[in-house]
């Protein structure tokens, strides 16, 4: 006889999850859940939602209803705690213009309550940015400093990653560097999700439209 | 190294990359203070009884012109969401911005002004008595100012709007800390005056960073 399958919870998992802005539903009772290692794509048109679920999956935004829970725990409960699981990038690439990458980098990994140490140098390896190193940022390109947010991304080693359209102002070397990033994020066990416009092209990665609601696997 | 230390460090560290906003506060605190002598003339008389009123009130102002830059820069760029989201309350980086912003306004202010005292005729105590006055009211400015700063965040005309919310509440820290130059000149102490300005302080210490962190929670979302 073969013995039943053991079904494996997911690791963050959201529930019922609703949220209104400026009087109106942006979404309503929206459910999905991750495990470890996998990556879910908010897709849907301008003002469909993906920014508003992001910010409110972080904490930014409070939810009208619902549950986000952590390994079957509410992060309500001890919202500090989950901040430290996250790693975000939104819109705005979260930099000090007249700071230089490092700066920026190193500073944003000290406000986490981490120490960059070895792990600088590998980051800035990842987007190409050890030439742009001691560079203000105030003087890079909207792709540079797109490249160095998502160092900041893979410097800080949190379980979840939210990004807000990451391939934006990416040219084709750096959108690669992004999916090996992300790759080897998610082959370590750790979850991510992002709002994008554009195919991620990561094999595996679910979809969840918020124009339709439900989820599917990316073709 | 904490993420209060971090924080503060980094705002010194963006004021030392920008000193000319930093300039600007204090020569306009000079400019606006000078004025004085120049159109009331020279009657000495006049000008020491109402140097501290003016002082205080040109360094308030001062204080003010700084602060509408306090959150919105990092509003504007962003770094906002990442203070909201750093594992640690957000009540300390409140904290952190507004002792960056009184190193940084506050206390060069507080050891200005004993010098420009010299060109409204206060004598020596009274000279020190304003600086000792301004290094302990100024927190207070730093700290209410730093609360209509973030509850004006992503307003338009924020500035006017800062300056209608920090102007009334900064008004008991204005009144001691004039009065204690008047005190003086009566021939009497300023310990009671000092006392009080240190009790708003703390006062504006212990309710301030809360309110803070609250109005920026509001505007992040």
């Amino acid at each position: 006889m073969v013995p039943p399958l053991l079904e494996v919870p997911p690791v963050f998992e959201v529930k019922d999850l609703s949220c209104r802005r400026g009087g109106r539903p942006v979404f309503d009772r929206l459910s999905f859940g991750l495990g470890a290692g996998e990556l879910l794509a908010l897709t849907g048109r301008n003002g469909s939602g993906k920014t508003s679920l992001l910010r409110a999956l972080a904490g930014l935004t409070p939810p009208e209803a619902g549950t986000i829970s952590w390994r079957g725990v509410d992060v309500a409960g001890d919202p500090e705690t989950w901040r430290g699981r996250l790693a975000w990038l939104g819109h705005l690439e979260g930099l000090k213009g007249d700071l230089t990458v490092v700066e920026n980098l190193l500073i944003a990994e000290r406000l986490r309550g981490g120490e960059a140490g070895d792990r600088l140098d590998g980051a800035l390896l990842a987007f190409d940015l050890t030439g742009l190193a001691v560079r203000e940022v105030r003087t890079l390109s909207a792709g540079q400093r797109r490249r160095t947010a998502l160092a900041r991304v893979v410097l800080s080693q949190a379980p979840l990653w939210l990004l807000d359209e990451p391939l934006n102002a990416l040219d084709a070397p750096a959108q690669a560097a992004f999916r090996t990033a992300l790759q080897t994020h998610l082959a370590a066990g750790g979850l991510a999700i992002a709002a994008t416009h554009a195919e991620l092209g990561i094999e595996g990665a679910q979809r969840l439209d918020l124009r339709g609601g439900g989820l599917r696997d990316e073709p | 190294m904490s993420g209060f230390t971090t924080l503060l460090a980094r705002d010194l560290r963006l004021v030392l990359r920008r000193p000319g906003d930093v300039g600007v506060v204090l020569a306009f605190f000079v400019v606006a203070t000078v004025l004085f002598p120049l159109g009331i003339g020279p009657e000495t008389n006049v000008l020491a009884r109402i140097a501290a009123g003016v002082l205080w009130c040109a360094a308030l102002f001062a204080a003010l012109l700084s602060l509408e830059r306090l959150f919105a820069a990092d509003y504007e760029d962003g770094t906002l969401d990442l203070l909201l989201l750093a594992p640690w309350p957000l009540e300390l980086a409140a904290l952190a911005k507004c002792l960056a912003h009184w190193i940084v306004t506050g206390l060069p202010l507080s050891l200005l002004a004993p010098v420009l005292g010299i060109a409204f005729g206060l004598d020596g105590p009274s000279l020190l008595a304003l600086g000792a006055t301004l290094l302990v009211g100024t927190p207070t400015l730093s700290l209410i100012g730093g609360l209509a700063a973030a509850l004006t965040l992503g307003a338009r005309k924020s500035g006017a709007l800062l300056a209608l919310l920090a102007l009334p509440l900064c008004v008991p820290t204005l009144i001691f800390g004039a009065g204690a130059i008047e005190t003086l000149a009566a021939g009497d102490g300023i310990v009671t005056h000092v006392a009080i300005l240190a009790a708003l302080a703390l006062v504006a210490l212990a309710t301030t960073p809360w309110a803070i962190a609250a109005a920026l929670r509001q505007a992040g979302e």
